[in-house]
């Protein structure tokens, strides 16, 4: 099989933004001198995107801004947020066209949520906490299932089935005011009734991952 | 504003008949105009247990489709000239109740009476979710032993989750506990669960327990509704119950052992 020459893949940079916030480009060379005067290694040879939002001139011209920016040897990868006269420029100049990417790149993941039960979940009843922790306030009973990406916690009896790291957390905990559970699991390793009556004999306890199997230590609670 | 009343448990043979029966008389001798609906169709009982099943000549599912009107359907008690009952049919299935159907008769009824108690069939199909659907109020029968309790937990979930009043996001459903067939004695032997644990488990207000009692039996085959029987301790505790859901306060009687006498000891109970 013959090996390819080239691979096209994506992967995100960070980039530091120069956000031009005047029109007088001997205005702003005054400034960025001034600034580089600071940290003159920091921008040597630096990557930037200019910003170009505050600029709504169509005559402005972007060869001018980019001779003063090479010539303090800051190399102009793009520029993003330019009226449409500016970019026509840009693409005579060579230079990439920008958007902005924040709200596509910064979420990676959704923040936790936690859900709160606040009665006792009954027999027949799934509830499924997504991506989070879950609290009972009440009982879970008999033939009741609670669920959670996180920890699940119960003020009440645990008569039912709960299932704590259903994603996958090793981390996760299983709390419960007083442990009679028909199944307990933490990130798929599970233990029924019997093996929950050979390591517990306490009332109240907190249920948790050690290794590859469960363990549970008793709680005041 | 009427207030329907849905006899319920999940579980069959519990005393759910017996219990509408019973609720309904008690409602009715009070003074309140009540009618008790069967939603058993195709076993129908509650006209048995009311003593009026020669009597029936149009039923619910004649009313739902239109056939007759509730005047026809509805029977007027002998006992009782505040109570009624609509039987149900014996030769339909539960598929003849529609939510539609069930909502305009029970609408229907509202008008003319204060209490409205559906009596439930077994299970958690069309028939039982139709009975407690349109429900102000649950009373949720169970007797005390696991599978009920556990049953009876499944139907309190229905409610909370399956009601019009849980899909419409009214003030929930009331729901309370009527332990049947409770025997102390058996209790005390560790056979039996206890009052205490039923009400743990189930964590709902009980608003009575009925003892085990052969009256129960007798009343049922002789058609008489058992809360007549004011001789019989389940009478008694049937007309507890129907007190405190009209908002008096009792204690309860009949949980504890009763300690016998030198003479039942001697001649029996």
């Amino acid at each position: 099989m013959q090996t390819s020459s080239l691979e096209l893949k994506g992967s995100s940079f960070t980039l530091s933004v120069l956000h031009i916030k005047h029109q007088d480009l001997d205005k702003v060379a005054q400034e960025l001198d001034s600034k580089l005067a600071i940290a003159p290694q920091f921008f040597l040879g630096a990557p930037l995107v200019v910003n170009l939002s505050a600029i709504t001139d169509g005559e402005y011209s972007l060869a001018g801004l980019k001779d003063l920016l090479v010539s303090r040897q800051l190399v102009i990868v793009g520029i993003t947020a330019a009226p449409s006269a500016i970019a026509a420029q840009a693409k005579t100049l060579g230079l990439a066209i920008i958007k902005s990417g924040k709200q596509a790149d910064n979420q990676p993941q959704l923040p936790k949520t936690t859900k709160i039960v606040k009665q006792n979940v009954r027999s027949g009843q799934q509830i499924y906490a997504k991506n989070g922790d879950l609290i009972v306030v009440g009982a879970v009973g008999n033939g009741a299932e609670v669920i959670a990406d996180g920890s699940i916690h119960i003020y009440g009896s645990l008569r039912g089935k709960a299932m704590a790291g259903a994603a996958g957390d090793r981390n996760a905990v299983i709390i419960a005011k007083s442990l009679d559970a028909e199944l307990v699991s933490i990130a798929g390793q599970y233990w029924l009734t019997e093996n929950l009556n050979e390591h517990s004999t306490t009332q109240s306890g907190c249920i948790r991952l050690e290794g590859e199997s469960l363990s549970v230590e008793p709680l005041a609670l | 504003m009427a207030q329907i009343i849905v006899v319920t448990s999940g579980k069959g043979g519990v005393g759910k008949t017996t219990s509408s029966a019973a609720i309904a008389t008690g409602l009715a001798l009070k003074g309140h105009k009540t009618v008790v609906v069967d939603f058993d169709i195709g076993l129908r009982n509650l006209d048995l247990i009311m003593g009026c099943e020669r009597r029936v000549v149009y039923d619910f599912v004649n009313v739902i489709n239109g056939e007759a009107n509730l005047n026809q359907a509805l029977i007027k008690d002998k006992r009782c000239d505040k109570l009624f009952v609509l039987p149900a049919s014996q030769t339909r299935d539960k598929d003849a109740l529609t939510k539609e159907g069930v909502g305009k008769v029970l609408q229907d009824l509202a008008k003319d009476f204060e209490y409205i108690i559906c009596d439930s069939p077994a299970g958690i199909e069309t028939g039982a979710m139709m009975s407690l659907y349109f429900a102000d109020i649950a009373i949720v029968t169970t007797n005390p032993e696991v599978s009920s309790v556990r049953d009876s937990d499944r139907i309190l979930g229905m409610l909370q989750s399956k009601s019009k009043r849980a899909e419409e996001g009214l003030e929930p459903v009331k729901e309370y506990l009527l332990l049947t067939r409770y025997s102390p004695a058996r209790v005390t032997t560790g056979e039996m669960l206890s009052v205490a644990d039923v009400e743990e488990i189930l964590a709902i207000p009980l608003i009575g327990v009925i003892p085990e009692s052969q009256a129960v039996l007798k009343a049922s085959n002789s058609g008489v509704p058992v809360i007549i029987d004011q001789e019989s301790d389940a009478g008694q505790a049937y007309s507890d119950a129907v007190a405190r859901l009209t908002g008096e306060e009792l204690p309860l009687r009949f949980v504890t052992e009763e300690k016998k006498g030198f003479l039942k000891r001697i001649f029996g109970s």
